[in-house]
């Protein structure tokens, strides 16, 4: 069953049609990747999803419920949660503070909180060592780590992120790969926008090739890594 | 010496009352990013309905209190009605609409209670000597209790859930959507906070001078504003920093003969001087971005 279904979706910003009637689909369990180049629309259908953009038409189905015009605050209660462009971790914030926001949404008594936290602290020891430091002052890749942990706590069934290996070094970039298939393992469906192609192909079941505002393209992750036109536009040959 | 100690105890009580008002224009322009300039025209409201209901019962106590609940409506409403239809509107647009709620708010008081100044006399306690010093009751009382609200009003944005979601609405409204903060719920809140405080020192204003007129907001309006600059907008600390300033300085200029007819002039000055060296304010911060 779809936990996901993105229907005709289109997104306007004034007179600029940035997502021209997209469909999509995420089944439980999924890794889907929306793949694409800059402007292509792909942030876009990430925030127009959980409610951060307004779209102009279309419907956004999740868990069964129509989400389309629902806040993204009230989204995000039904279990959806983003790690979005650029981290935007609370720089004034510690990294406990930044757990904590992240638990927002949730009523959990102050044992499983403890239980959440340590958890995440386990998932990226890195944090743990820095729980009291100021957010603002984490490396970057320190700062994606953060974010990760801050979606997650809120036990969200479908996590979105966006573009988690953005200016990370190939290391980290293998490591951020990693957990999010131990989190897709550990039972979070994943949405994944990326524009390192080769490495989210590799990990996801399905993905989508998005091209100034459309899908032109699906399949299976395999089936696009071998795909000729997707060789050719993103994976370098 | 003991002269300058009781300026010095006056313009700390002054300072916590354009404190507390500066409060409100540093947490509303930190969190709705507006800047709102009917700010001080509730502090009008405030008091006015402290004299309507001293009037009527004899106790400015009880109406400090309705003043208080009604001034928190009151910023609701202006919120809900003027400023939300405008979120995501140009900063001018929502400037020239506080603009227009401020005049509006104070030709509505023309019209309902007259033009003519009113003066309520609250209970007088005289003075009382400390440490051989004679400072006047409301001054003492004034500073403490806005000490108080201060102290209070730190610890509640920094340790609870709703004070949190504050500091986070004010850093990234997006990103504090995404942790499932209502950011128009925070907004209401921050606006009810702030009239509160508006009313408070509403009542300490109209205890030290007894004087309520349509226009009794505008000017603390202005200098609380400009003690929030001072202190960094946006900034809690800044704000009340910037308002004890303005009140140390204003009562250090009303103290000599020759400048205490300048003191506003002097205060605007100060602020002038301090913005030529720190652009963003005593405690304002430069946002540092990590791509």
């Amino acid at each position: 069953m779809a936990l996901l279904e993105v229907k005709d979706l289109s997104v306007y910003y004034g007179v600029i049609n940035a997502l021209k009637g997209v469909s999509f689909e995420v089944n439980e369990g999924e890794i889907v990747t929306l793949i694409g180049a800059n402007g292509a629309g792909k942030t876009t259908a990430m925030q127009s999803v959980i409610g951060l953009i307004p779209s102009r038409s279309g419907s956004v189905i999740y868990d069964g419920k129509d989400i389309t015009k629902m806040p993204c605050h009230k989204i995000v209660r039904l279990g959806m949660s983003q790690v979005p462009e650029g981290r935007r971790v609370f720089q004034e914030l510690t990294v406990y503070e930044n757990l904590m926001m992240g638990a927002y949404s949730v009523k959990a008594s102050d044992a499983s909180f403890k239980a959440d936290i340590e958890s995440i602290y386990e998932r990226f020891p890195r944090l743990a060592e820095r729980r009291n430091q100021i957010a603002g002052t984490l490396s970057g890749g320190e700062q994606q780590m953060l974010a990760m942990g801050r979606a997650l706590m809120s036990h969200p069934k479908l996590l979105m992120l966006d573009e988690p290996s953005m200016g990370l070094s190939p290391l980290l970039v293998d490591q951020v790969f990693d957990i999010i298939k131990s989190i897709n393992k550990d039972g979070t469906t994943i949405l994944l926008v990326e524009q390192n192609a080769g490495k989210s192909l590799a990990i996801s079941d399905r993905a989508y090739v998005l091209e100034t505002g459309s899908i032109v393209l699906t399949g299976t992750g395999a089936e696009l890594a071998a795909s000729d036109e997707v060789k050719k536009a993103y994976l370098g040959g | 010496m003991e002269q300058i100690i009781t300026t010095l105890i006056n313009g700390l009580s002054a300072g916590g009352t354009y404190a507390m008002i500066a409060l409100g224009y540093t947490m509303v322009y930190g969190i709705a990013k507006m800047l709102n300039f009917a700010h001080g025209d509730v502090i009008m409201v405030g008091a006015y309905t402290i004299f309507i209901f001293f009037t009527m019962l004899g106790n400015p106590l009880i109406g400090l209190l309705i003043a208080v609940v009604l001034c928190m409506l009151l910023g609701i409403t202006i919120e809900r009605l003027a400023y939300r239809p405008l979120r995501g509107a140009s900063p001018l647009a929502v400037l020239i609409t506080a603009i227009g709620v401020s005049y509006l708010l104070q030709a509505l008081a023309q019209i309902v209670f007259g033009a003519d100044i009113k003066r309520p006399v609250f209970f007088d306690f005289g003075k009382i000597s400390v440490f051989g010093l004679s400072i006047a009751v409301s001054t003492l009382i004034t500073l403490i209790a806005s000490a108080i609200i201060m102290v209070v009003l730190s610890l509640f944005v920094k340790y609870t859930r709703t004070g949190r979601a504050m500091i986070a609405v004010s850093e990234d409204r997006g990103a504090a959507e995404l942790m499932g903060i209502s950011v128009n719920k925070i907004i209401v809140i921050t606006f009810a906070i702030g009239s509160a405080l508006a009313a408070v020192a509403g009542f300490f204003m109209i205890w030290k001078a007894p004087s309520v007129s349509p226009t009794l907001g505008a000017l603390p309006g202005i200098k609380a504003f400009a003690a929030a600059v001072i202190g960094g907008i946006g900034s809690l600390p800044g704000a009340m920093l910037g308002g004890i300033l303005m009140g140390i300085v204003g009562a250090f200029s009303n103290s000599f003969e020759f400048t205490a007819p300048y003191t506003d002039a002097i205060v605007f000055a100060v602020l002038i001087l301090i913005l030529l060296v720190r652009p963003s304010g005593l405690l304002g911060k430069k946002r540092r971005e990590k791509v």
